[in-house]
């Protein structure tokens, strides 16, 4: 064996490695009169009114500006690989957009590596922003008391169940669920009366992303007492609740008794969408813990037309673990427009924002992307009011609604909420064994900055 | 996205591969000491640039692996030394991906796609012509479609409602999700369809290497069959199946498209190989400076397995 072999193989190894992870990343140049807007668009190749709402907003404001130039950067992409591709376009001058659409789940982490530059300078300066609610405007406010994004709304969650399902299981119209023991007993009784019904979809696992996380299991766990995620008391995060082995024990029992989809179909990645446009349609699905803005999907330019959605699925809150104060519990989120600090085209950026936050403007996007306001010129608004049946309902949720803890490491936190979440539907854990190495992920992710509530 | 451009660093593995051993002798064969300089010179811009884009990154790899990087989050790093490596080790799910990738790497390059390669090159060497054209085309075609689309047929036909059940199905045989019940199987046979056509072809041209002379010489002797096999083809194509078996086993190491569209890493971690328990820490998580470190180790595993097989079949490179 001659000695350069084993070197050739470690440099050959080395570039397998190095490839791997120099991957992405083009496109350049900082024109001054041009704005380059990332956002991302919807995988479902149907589902378009995003790109078309943004390419009206362009039209208007090339018109207003003459001169000035839109650039519309789409990235079509599942949310967890838009945010890494975005992460990735803000590291460089070269690649960095001048506007990028954040989830105000990761905004944190962003402006804690240094990507987004703070807006206070031009807020102060907005009429509009004195229309927004106190809670939407913190959404986007970092530990340095500085705003890096404006909110262009919300979303609250609660059950959606199937009205005609009920019925012929023998359950009422007016369902009103009072405790977790409610919700798995009509889960239940139409496991016995329907054959070949699913009846309760909470989503879980790991391939579908914060869905799984927020719609799935924070609906539970907000459910069972105060901040069982972080402690903002203690400034520090919550390991060995009781709460979050309770909940991963609904989800348990849902998984073990089948009253969930298939586990194989609840582990894939683009459960969410099936469950939209296949499964309640359909009427395959009977329950459905899910966000306000399904009825999108279903309306006029939505991906699966279905009229009769507003007569055949109910509404009903999602009830605490037993029914303890407040009775009912939501989870919100939202996203918000945001100016990478290197951006070369700032100013023109924000006029750009102005240029979309326009009342008329905002009302008809909230409608088009079946949004909760955030500003209460847009919820008065009649049209906004009237644009779909449920709105008045989701909205009502707002009062008893929580926001994540919005720090940099809660993405990790909740990447590890989504193991757990995955072995207990596999089986391949226990709920305590699962919360058990939650625990120890957490302490690894947070530096050890937690409080141990075992007890 | 990171997919797509993943994928696309797939033939790079084996032109990285290809480089390396032509580069070999041909530094061995230098003659003439004094014109060597002068040799170099039209070489010179192709160096600089290599070192310049390969040398640049590798080197940028190898420090992030000692830092504590990550995409968001923080906005400055720190050097902490042996930190990423000593949490891999003492990480359950990185052991974990270790095994299977080992699994993944001996069912499907070292049983799979070399002993599949040679047996198909060995009864292709039989066959009638049209059905060697016949065999050998479908086979080149796994081997040409991109790793994505192969990806996706697979998917297509492991899944519960695919073609696999639809098959069982007919023969009143029960039918299951297999990328649910035996995810690292079902990726494992994805890759043997897709890489055999690479050992078939390194095979079928040793074996037209060996003279007639000494396979008919042999049957004289009374050696058939698997005698004839076990000392005379076997040993006269060895050299040939330890290059086989390492270039397999070091693109095999790096398979990440196929597993990524099929399944994810999932259900659980159950198909979690390295390259993909790498992309979730460096992307998912954010970690860069960790997942960087495990693709180091990755090097290491791939490092290993090479020095196993020089020393198994003393070939030289």
């Amino acid at each position: 064996m001659r000695p350069t072999a084993p070197l050739i193989l470690a440099a050959a190894a080395t570039v397998i490695a190095a490839g791997s992870l120099t991957a992405c990343g083009s496109g350049s140049g900082s024109d001054p009169d041009t704005v380059k807007v990332a956002y991302n668009r919807n995988t479902d190749n149907n589902v378009r009114f995003k790109d078309q709402f943004l390419d009206s907003m362009k039209k208007q404001f090339e018109k207003a500006h003459p001169g000035k130039k839109i650039e519309l950067v789409p990235i079509q992409a599942p949310d967890d690989d838009y945010a890494t591709k975005v992460q990735q376009m803000m590291r460089s001058p070269r690649t960095a957009p001048d506007l990028v659409y954040e989830d105000t789940f990761r905004i944190n982490s962003d402006i804690k590596a240094g990507y987004l530059r703070p807006l206070d300078d031009y807020l102060a300066k907005w009429p509009a922003w004195s229309h927004f609610v106190d809670t939407a405007k913190s959404a986007a406010k970092a530990g340095d008391g500085k705003t890096y994004g404006v909110p262009d709304g919300t979303d609250t969650r609660g059950l959606w169940f199937n009205k005609k399902l009920f019925a012929k299981a023998g359950l009422p119209a007016d369902w009103h669920p009072k405790s977790w023991a409610d919700v798995l007993d009509a889960a239940r009784t139409i496991k016995k009366k329907l054959p070949g019904v699913i009846p309760l979809n909470v989503y879980t696992g790991k391939a579908p992303g914060e869905v799984a996380v927020m719609q799935g299991f924070e609906m539970l766990l907000y459910g069972t007492g105060a901040d069982p995620l972080y402690d903002p008391a203690a400034k520090k995060w919550v390991a060995g609740g009781k709460g979050f082995k309770d909940a991963l024990n609904f989800v348990h029992t849902v998984y073990g008794e089948k009253l969930g989809p298939d586990p194989s179909d609840a582990l894939d990645a683009n459960i969410n969408t099936t469950v939209g446009t296949e499964l309640l349609p359909e009427g395959k699905l009977a329950i459905d813990l899910d966000g306000s803005w399904l009825g999108q999907l279903w309306l006029g330019n939505g991906t699966k037309k279905w009229p009769e959605w507003s007569t055949t699925l109910g509404q009903a809150p999602m009830p605490t673990q037993r029914g303890q104060a407040p009775g009912e519990v939501s989870m919100s989120g939202g996203w918000t427009w945001a100016i990478p600090q290197k951006s070369k085209n700032a100013a023109l950026a924000w006029e750009f924002i102005q240029q979309m936050q326009q009342k008329e403007n905002a009302v008809r996007w909230d409608i088009a992307d079946a949004q909760i306001a955030v500003r209460d010129d847009v919820a008065a608004d009649p049209k906004y009011l009237n644009s779909m049946p449920g709105i008045k309902f989701f909205t009502s949720l707002v009062k008893n609604t929580h926001y994540r803890p919005a720090l940099p490491v809660y993405p990790q936190v909740s990447s590890a909420i989504g193991e757990a979440l995955e072995s207990v539907t596999t089986g391949d854990s226990t709920p305590a064994g699962a919360a058990k190495s939650y625990d120890d992920q957490l302490k690894s992710v947070t530096g050890g900055a937690v409080v141990d509530r075992t007890g | 996205m990171s997919t797509a451009s993943r994928t696309g660093t797939a033939p790079g593995t084996v032109t990285g591969a290809g480089t390396g051993t032509g580069a070999g002798p041909g530094t061995g064969s230098g003659t003439g000491v004094r014109r060597q300089p002068v040799r170099w010179l039209p070489l010179a811009p192709a160096t600089l640039l290599l070192l310049l884009f390969l040398a640049g990154p590798i080197c940028y790899c190898v420090y992030i692996a000692f830092t504590d990087m990550q995409l968001t989050g923080s906005s400055h790093t720190d050097f902490v030394g042996l930190a990423n490596f000593r949490r891999a080790l003492s990480d359950a799910r990185f052991r974990n991906a270790v095994w299977l990738t080992l699994v993944f790497t001996f069912v499907s390059s070292v049983v799979g796609q070399n002993t599949l390669g040679l047996a198909l090159a060995g009864l292709m060497r039989r066959a009638s012509r049209p059905l060697r054209t016949l065999t050998g085309a479908l086979v080149i075609t796994a081997w040409v479609l991109p790793e994505i689309v192969a990806a996706f047929l697979l998917y297509a036909f492991f899944r519960r409602e695919g073609t696999l059940n639809a098959v069982l199905g007919w023969l009143h045989l029960p039918g299951q999700n297999w990328l649910f019940t035996l995810p690292i199987l079902a990726v494992s046979f994805a890759n043997v369809w897709r890489g055999t056509a690479f050992s078939m072809l390194i095979y079928s041209a040793a074996l037209a290497e060996i003279p007639e002379e000494i396979t008919e010489a042999a049957e004289v002797d009374g050696a058939s069959g698997w005698r004839a096999v076990w000392h005379i083809t076997l040993p006269m194509i060895r050299r040939s199946i330890g290059t086989n078996l390492m270039l397999n086993t070091l693109q095999t190491l790096s398979v990440f498209g196929l597993i990524w569209a099929m399944t994810r890493g999932g259900p659980g971690d159950r198909s979690q190989t390295l390259p993909v328990f790498m992309y979730d820490e460096a992307f998912n998580k954010s970690l860069i400076g960790y997942g960087t470190a495990v693709a180091l180790l990755l090097l290491l595993v791939g490092s290993l397995f090479s020095v196993v097989y020089l020393r198994l079949m003393k070939v030289e490179v």
